[in-house]
């Protein structure tokens, strides 16, 4: 009898932790709600940490969605007026030295930004997280002071960038304070760490993020927003290929 | 009595015809081999030296790490002053400065769009140096236009101008990452096209100006490699390791970015292959003997099968046996020679074809990434026409020996109740 008592308490406090979880799919979609917007324009600066030399690019970007972004250099003098437009599966950049709209496309996507931690194929992700990933609770875990979830993500198709994600989300704020990427042979391939937070109206957002390429020997990048607005209006030709050269 | 032997192996030419046949197969085969090889190998070390090791090189301690990839961020930059300074020290190694580079290579359309893409790998040597340009034989390569004269011109490989379908003045632009990372853009003009014959630098090669590419990719006054030759044309190896030797004392150091100089034999693995290319040709030619050998040995003992009789009479009337042997033997020798004379003569003849007309690997390498030209030249060399004598006598000796042992098996008391019969 007290065998039969102690195997069904057993059962019965798994059931309630397993309760006490979340959904984690309903999880990413608080992350989706929180981290996307119809529009947005941030003021950003990006510090590359190479061997030679420690860079510091500010640019100025506009996004609709996860569909359309605009990004334009202002520093340092060789990247000014550099920009660059996505348009759904497309990419261009145009350089003011030479004058030319060149597109990114193929094995060019995987390559740096810049010399940064991030691939353009970061920056090519369309779906949201909902769309692109299966997502379980696997724990609770408290993360630079903060208390957070531990999200497993699966791949739902074969085109996504990254395969399996582990990463810790802010149960209160709905930020992925904490991310491992891993390629579908389970190698590390990107980390993400979010340093700062801050307060945009209603919403918390990711202030500075340290980005580190698995692959390479690199310091990381350190992406930072200096200034952010959401659903703003946002003028069309933006994001039309002739507001490169403009 | 080396002509008596002679004289009556060509008379009985079923003793002597078919072994000379075997014999003069080998040896023509032996020569025609190692000289292919030694050929080979000369390529591989030449068109090495040429385009990707030097007959040594100084490259930075990251650079070093790193060789296979060439990773131009981790080059020399500013570093005329250090390369002048190289120059006194070592003034017999000839020595010039090089940037290896990838870039994505874009093609616009009238309207300046991206038309066409493809993925290059890109030499940048000093144009103004007569010596440099002789290195690589670009004169030799150029198939259409001229050489860089202007500013930001270039060379492209045939293969990739042809799929690209540019024309000569068409403007290209590179787009790559400057030493720093940052996005590099330029515009070049190609002026015209090469083709080396080395599959992997003809399948997406460009050749540009060192100045131009510096501008490019952001390294003023630097390099990724500085190629030194040696006064020779022929790769020295202890001369160069002597060379290292100094030099790496006096300038090696742990900073990262410190030079470090690198002998052929340190890179590519070339070092492996030279260490065993002796031992490889010592390999066939000990091959070629004990396959040539039992091929003898067993042809001997056909042949004492059918001048069993022969030696039978010869020692019943009372022939040493010691002496049968040693004719046997004088016998082979005479065959050996005769034999390898023929063979070394016509295999002198093949390899002289391929020597002037070569054989074609092309289509071997298409997807190759050796260092090494698509069509190979054997060598002429008396070394390796040796190589294949020497065996050939050998063999037919050892076969000799071998099947005459039994005619110390006969017994004299036989020999009689033999005749007999």
């Amino acid at each position: 009898m007290k065998k039969l008592i102690t195997i069904l308490s057993l059962i019965a406090s798994l059931t309630l932790l397993n309760a006490a979880y979340p959904d984690g799919n309903e999880l990413l979609k608080k992350i989706d709600d929180n981290m996307l917007s119809k529009t947005m324009k941030a003021k950003t600066t990006m510090v590359v940490q190479t061997k030679r030399a420690t860079r510091t690019m500010v640019s100025i970007n506009w996004a609709q969605g996860n569909s359309k972004s605009f990004s334009e250099y202002l520093s340092p003098a060789r990247e000014k007026g550099t920009k660059m437009l996505k348009d759904g599966d497309n990419l261009w950049i145009y350089d003011p030295n030479t004058d030319r709209i060149i597109q990114i496309s193929g094995n060019m996507l995987k390559q740096s930004v810049m010399g940064s931690d991030l691939s353009y194929e970061d920056f090519m992700e369309e779906s949201t997280m909902q769309e692109s990933y299966t997502a379980t609770v696997s724990g609770a875990k408290v993360y630079e002071k903060r208390d957070c979830w531990v999200l497993n993500l699966s791949a739902k198709k074969a085109d996504v960038a990254y395969q399996k994600i582990t990463m810790y989300v802010d149960k209160v704020r709905f930020i992925p304070l904490y991310e491992d990427r891993y390629a579908k042979s389970g190698k590390l391939l990107k980390t993400t760490r979010v340093q700062e937070v801050m307060q945009v109206k209603d919403r918390w957002y990711p202030k500075t993020v340290l980005y580190k390429d698995a692959l390479k020997n690199s310091k990381g990048t350190l992406f930072n927003v200096e200034s952010i607005e959401f659903d703003l209006s946002i003028p069309a030709y933006i994001f039309s290929k002739a507001s490169l050269k403009k | 009595m080396f002509k008596f032997v002679l004289k009556g192996l060509f008379r009985d030419r079923s003793r002597s015809f078919f072994p000379i046949l075997i014999v003069t197969a080998g040896v023509m085969v032996t020569v025609f081999l190692t000289s292919f090889l030694d050929g080979y190998l000369r390529s591989m070390i030449r068109q090495n030296a040429r385009f990707a090791t030097g007959h040594m090189k100084i490259v930075t301690n990251a650079y070093a790490e790193k060789l296979s990839q060439k990773p131009y961020d981790l080059g020399f930059i500013n570093s005329e002053s250090e390369f002048e300074q190289w120059k006194k020290e070592f003034p017999d190694i000839r020595w010039t400065p090089r940037i290896y580079f990838g870039a994505l290579l874009d093609v616009p359309d009238a309207s300046g769009n991206t038309s066409e893409q493809g993925d290059i790998f890109g030499m940048a040597i000093d144009m103004q140096d007569e010596t440099a340009v002789k290195d690589i034989q670009i004169k030799e390569a150029l198939l259409q236009g001229r050489l860089p004269e202007q500013p930001d011109e270039v060379l492209l490989s045939e293969d990739l101008f042809n799929k690209l379908g540019l024309s000569l003045d068409s403007t290209i632009t590179l787009l790559g990452s400057s030493v720093y990372g940052a996005m590099a853009f330029r515009n070049f003009s190609v002026c015209g096209t090469i083709s080396f014959g080395v599959e992997a630098i003809d399948r997406g090669g460009l050749v540009a100006d060192i100045e131009d590419i510096r501008a490019f990719l952001d390294m003023p006054g630097g390099a990724t490699e500085y190629f030194g030759y040696l006064p020779t044309a022929d790769y020295d190896d202890a001369k160069a390791k002597e060379i290292k030797k100094q030099f790496n004392a006096k300038y090696n150091s742990e900073d990262e970015f410190a030079p470090v100089l690198l002998t052929l034999t340190d890179q590519n693995d070339l070092g492996i292959l030279l260490e065993f290319y002796g031992a490889y040709l010592g390999m066939i030619s000990f091959i070629f003997v004990i396959i040539i050998a039992i091929v003898l040995w067993n042809a001997g003992l056909m042949n004492s099968i059918r001048r069993y009789g022969e030696f039978g009479l010869r020692l019943a009337m009372g022939e040493q046996k010691k002496h049968l042997y040693w004719w046997l033997i004088m016998e082979s020798l005479a065959i050996g020679v005769v034999g390898s004379v023929i063979g070394a003569a016509i295999g002198i003849m093949v390899l002289l074809y391929f020597h002037t007309h070569g054989i074609d690997f092309g289509v071997f390498l298409k997807d190759s990434s050796i260092m090494m030209e698509n069509i190979i030249y054997t060598s002429v060399e008396l070394k390796n026409v040796l190589l294949g004598i020497l065996p050939g006598i050998l063999s037919t000796l050892l076969g000799a020996m071998l099947a005459g042992i039994g005619i110390f098996r006969r017994k004299t008391s036989q020999l009689f109740k033999e005749l007999e019969t």
